[in-house]
């Protein structure tokens, strides 16, 4: 096999239908006599529901249904997937009954002929709530005498999740010094561009559905809307059409997708629901929400002798699809790419009157890099060692690994020290640190932050994701030579309908312009799980792969029968499958598709057709690393604080397109900086939303940043064939200690060790003031 | 209320409810459904189309405001099947992933050349301030505005949008 496009930075064949505004997304679907949805939600973040009244709205003209919790209680409470030892099973209904439990929760939903009458009968929906105590700060839900959320519960304690590797104690003893600090991990919300949406339409005398849904996981979602709407699961057709954005929100089944197909059914006309944006802020899964208060044990010269974590995770309201999983992946992933011989983590998932939190880009991750790496920087500023150095001395080395960590997990490879050194060098730290002592001087305050980050990708082992973590891929080559692949993986923007071409065009030494990826529609793609975790390509890819393998081989017997030769000697060309060695005998790569098809001159024995289908149950995860070097200068008039240098330096494995991995790790920083510095989802005392639009969300915008410098190492993973370990989430995992470290370190001279995010002008703006540096 | 817009060259007319958004006339009378909708709040800037020349936020006009106005959304950028350079510009610099902003980025990035044939990178990130992308990072979006200001700059006849 010939690499002429694995490794190339190939322009995306999804493209022209994006650019041309002639792509279709869920709301660009439409159908005859289709009917709107609107929802009326909760005002109260807690409160009982005393009277729901439906008649005004039910009167409104062109209103055709108006729902309420009782009417559709029996298509049960919204699964969960995660389980954990004596977790309680905090779950909600497609609509409340009895009682609400967070702002925004849904309480009825009416469907109309057009979209503006829909929302007009919702708001006409009247509701008499008796308030109840609201509970919105973690720690104050903790406590045995908080009013709680589920009557049912002995308290607001969702689950525990303790372990202890190594001798924590013995560690803490030996210590020549601890740092502590409380790393908080703030609420984020994940703010796809297109919000969420759903259509369905249903054929009563097939008993037939199909939904069109702005979803990663068609498959799943399949599963479970069938046993939630009772339509035979091989009678439900999911389609993902264009999807815009996901980050992790759009792997749940959410209330208005149960509801969208409940009412297709009752009414039996297509309906649409599409979410408003102040609707996703409210009732889309938020991200993170996580309290660390973290303890390191060192000897004098940096060596990490032990960790201790304690970790309040605020899950909101309820159990979404993923919610408990996301923060135990912390724990798993504490120790960060450091030997830490002994770590005790012991978290809470506690209920609170919010949204639930679930996965959002890095999912758990985030927060255990934030943690390791803000605490490193502690240990290294009191004991006056260099962050680079402090992080070097505790790297296990490239001969170490496959490397099992007091985390309980097995990095399969990594050489944590050349990608530090990497970006040491490009960014010129020596060169920086400098500068940075010169303009102190002068009274100026820059900072340098560092990041050596691994993480958890390409989900993953059966055992480790609900649900299963295989991937399934389909590769069919057509009777003409076109060769169409189907996988189970649901890709919104990551590309794979070009890497996929990529990889396979390679295999079958043909052109990527004639693969064609199908993917997001259960129609057409016999089976799958879908795209998170950083997935897509390392497990998804893979399935594909080996499907090209079979193919192969038995393309190959077959052009042994014809050439008289035997199937070990023949050999993949470009466009042709040859004798190997310098025979000058060979057969087109169409010719042996004909043969195959025609199935009159085929070996005996030989099944007809070119198709194969495999499913890839990954070994283990795959942990991507990389180091981040982020410099800021802080404006000394209104304390923002200003990045004026991005290195990154990532390590994903193998690389297909590297066109899409640097899109992935720009879009990741973003996101990942946007935490550091901008965003936070804020509830007030009483489970008021105070940042219900994208006026007081605030996401990154396009001046916020520098262009920031890439590089890559490249450290194969054995997982997987192609050696790939993911890369979706890098990028976010990675920065956002980089640029809190660096604001830190810009402060350090006011006394400063630690500051909350997000770091807004006006935070550092009020340390300024109180205080001189030295 | 009766209104007469143009989009693209063609003209659509129709009896509307005076609270009717522009972006919803376009995407449910006239059916271009190129342009997207973030936030219905004029913040996104995904729903951004040229109105009479100037890039607007659709969901801030009524349609009835744009009674007789001249329009062009994504759906006319191209010219005979021939990408504008600004379309060419995103594709080749891969400054989109999963393109729901991306019609509102070219909309406004028009604007932008039109005024200004080579706009510095701060310029370029001035100008999108408006335009929200959750995927990229932007910085491939300032590259493939970049490339077009090249390739128009080469080739002025290939005005956008006329
Ligand atoms: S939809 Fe118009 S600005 Fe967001
Ligand atoms: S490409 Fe997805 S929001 Fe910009």
């Amino acid at each position: 096999m010939t690499q002429r496009y694995v490794g190339q930075a190939m322009k995306r064949k999804e493209d022209p239908r994006l650019v041309s505004g002639t792509s279709t997304y869920v709301d660009d679907v439409v159908l005859p006599g289709m009917l709107y949805m609107a929802v009326t939600r909760s005002m109260h973040a807690h409160a009982r529901i005393k009277r729901v009244d439906t008649s005004r709205a039910q009167k409104l003209p062109g209103v055709v249904a108006v729902v309420t919790g009782e009417e559709v209680a029996h298509c049960g409470p919204i699964p969960c997937a995660a389980s954990l030892p004596n977790m309680k099973r905090a779950l909600r209904h497609l609509l409340a009954m009895n009682k609400v439990r967070f702002v925004g929760e849904p309480i009825a939903a009416v469907v109309a002929e057009n979209k503006y009458i829909a929302r007009d009968a919702a708001d006409l929906v009247e509701i008499d709530y008796e308030p109840l105590p609201v509970v919105v700060d973690p720690e104050k839900a903790m406590d045995p005498a908080s009013p709680r959320l589920y009557e049912e519960f002995s308290d607001n304690i969702a689950f525990n999740f303790f372990f202890e590797s190594g001798n924590t104690e013995e560690a803490f003893k030996k210590a020549d010094v601890i740092v502590k600090e409380r790393f908080i991990n703030q609420r984020l919300a994940p703010i796809t561009m297109e919000p969420r949406g759903v259509v369905a339409a249903y054929r009563m005398p097939d008993n037939e559905l199909v939904v069109w849904c702005s979803t990663q996981t068609p498959h799943g979602l399949r599963t479970l809307l069938a046993n939630m709407l009772q339509v035979p699961e091989n009678q439900t057709r999911v389609i993902a059409p264009e999807v815009g954005g996901g980050f992790g929100c759009k792997v749940d089944l959410y209330a208005e997708d149960g509801l969208v197909g409940y009412l297709a059914k009752k009414t039996g006309r297509p309906v649409k629901w599409i979410e408003g944006r102040r609707e996703n802020i409210a009732a889309t899964i938020h991200g993170r929400d996580q309290i660390d208060d973290v303890e390191l044990a060192l000897k004098k010269d940096g060596t990490i002798l032990g960790m201790r974590v304690k970790a309040i995770a605020d899950l909101g309201a309820f159990l979404s699809f993923f919610t408990p999983m996301i923060p135990t992946l912390t724990g798993l992933l504490a120790p960060g790419c450091y030997k830490v011989p002994a770590l005790k983590f012991d978290q809470v998932g506690v209920l609170t009157n919010k949204m639930a939190t679930d996965a959002y880009r890095g999912a758990g991750r985030p927060e255990a890099t934030y943690l390791i790496e803000r605490i490193m920087d502690v240990a290294a500023q009191k004991l006056k060692i260099d962050p680079a150095e402090i992080r070097r001395k505790n790297f296990p080395q490239p001969s170490e690994f496959p490397f099992k960590t007091s985390g309980g997990v097995i990095y399969d490879s990594a050489n944590y020290e050349a990608a530090l050194d990497r970006a040491l060098e490009k960014a010129d730290y020596k060169g920086l640190r400098r500068k940075q002592g010169q303009l102190r001087k002068q009274g100026k305050y820059m900072g340098i932050g560092l990041s050596s980050y691994v993480e958890i990708c390409s989900a993953g082992p059966s055992h480790a994701v609900g649900g299963g973590g295989w991937e399934a891929g389909t590769v069919r080559v057509e009777r003409t030579g076109k060769v169409s692949v189907l996988t189970g993986v649901s890709p919104h923007g990551q590309g794979q309908e070009t890497s996929f071409a990529q990889i396979v065009a390679d295999e079958f030494g043909i052109e990527p312009d004639d693969v064609v990826t199908i993917h997001g529609d259960t129609g057409r793609v016999p089976s799958g799980i879908g795209t998170f975790g950083s997935r897509g390509t390392s497990v998804g890819g893979t399935a594909v792969y080996l499907a090209v393998q079979d193919l192969k081989e038995k393309m190959k017997k077959i052009a042994a029968h014809l050439l008289e030769s035997t199937a070990d000697k023949i050999e993949f060309g470009i466009g042709k499958l040859l004798v190997k060695g310098n025979s000058g005998r060979s057969i087109n790569f169409n010719d042996v598709v004909t043969v195959a098809y025609n199935a009159v001159r085929l070996p005996p024995g030989t099944e007809p057709g070119l198709e194969a289908t495999r499913f890839f149950e990954p070994s283990n995860f795959t942990f991507p690393f990389g180091t981040h070097v982020c410099v800021v200068e802080i404006d000394e008039e209104t304390g923002e604080p200003k990045i004026t240098k991005y290195v990154a330096v990532d390590d994903c494995g193998n690389v297909i397109n590297p066109l899409l991995v640097e899109g992935q790790i720009h879009g990741g920083l973003v996101q990942g900086i946007g935490q550091a510095l901008h965003e936070e989802v804020v509830y007030d005392e009483n489970g008021q939303l105070l940042t219900g639009s994208l006026m007081d969300y605030a996401i990154p915008r396009a001046h916020d940043f520098p262009e920031f410098e890439l590089d890559r190492t490249v450290t194969p993973s054995p997982v997987n064939p192609l050696g790939l370990k993911g890369v979706g989430e890098a990028g976010t995992i990675g920065s956002t200690p980089a640029v809190v470290n660096a604001i830190v370190d810009a402060l350090a001279p006011f006394g400063i060790t630690h500051i909350d995010m997000p770091v807004r002008s006006e935070k550092v703006w009020r340390i300024l003031k109180g205080r001189k540096a030295s | 209320m009766h209104v007469k817009i143009k989009i693209n060259g063609k003209i659509y007319e129709r009896d509307v409810e005076p609270r009717l958004l522009l972006t919803h006339f376009i995407r449910d009378v006239a059916g271009l459904t190129g342009t997207h909708i973030g936030c219905e709040t004029s913040i996104c800037g995904a729903c951004t189309v040229l109105a009479n020349g100037l890039a607007v936020k659709s969901c801030t006009m009524f349609a009835v405001q744009s009674d007789g106005a001249d329009v062009v959304t994504i759906e006319g950028m191209a010219k005979d099947g021939q990408l504008h350079p600004l379309q060419e510009g995103f594709w080749e610099e891969h400054g989109l992933q999963c393109g729901y902003c991306t019609p509102g980025m070219i909309m406004c990035s028009h604007q932008l050349l039109s005024r200004n044939a080579s706009p510095s990178e701060t310029e370029i990130r001035e100008a999108l301030g408006g335009n929200l992308c959750r995927c990229t990072g932007y910085q491939n979006i300032v590259k493939a505005v970049q490339y077009a200001s090249r390739k128009l700059r080469l080739a002025p006849k290939v005005a956008a949008g006329d």
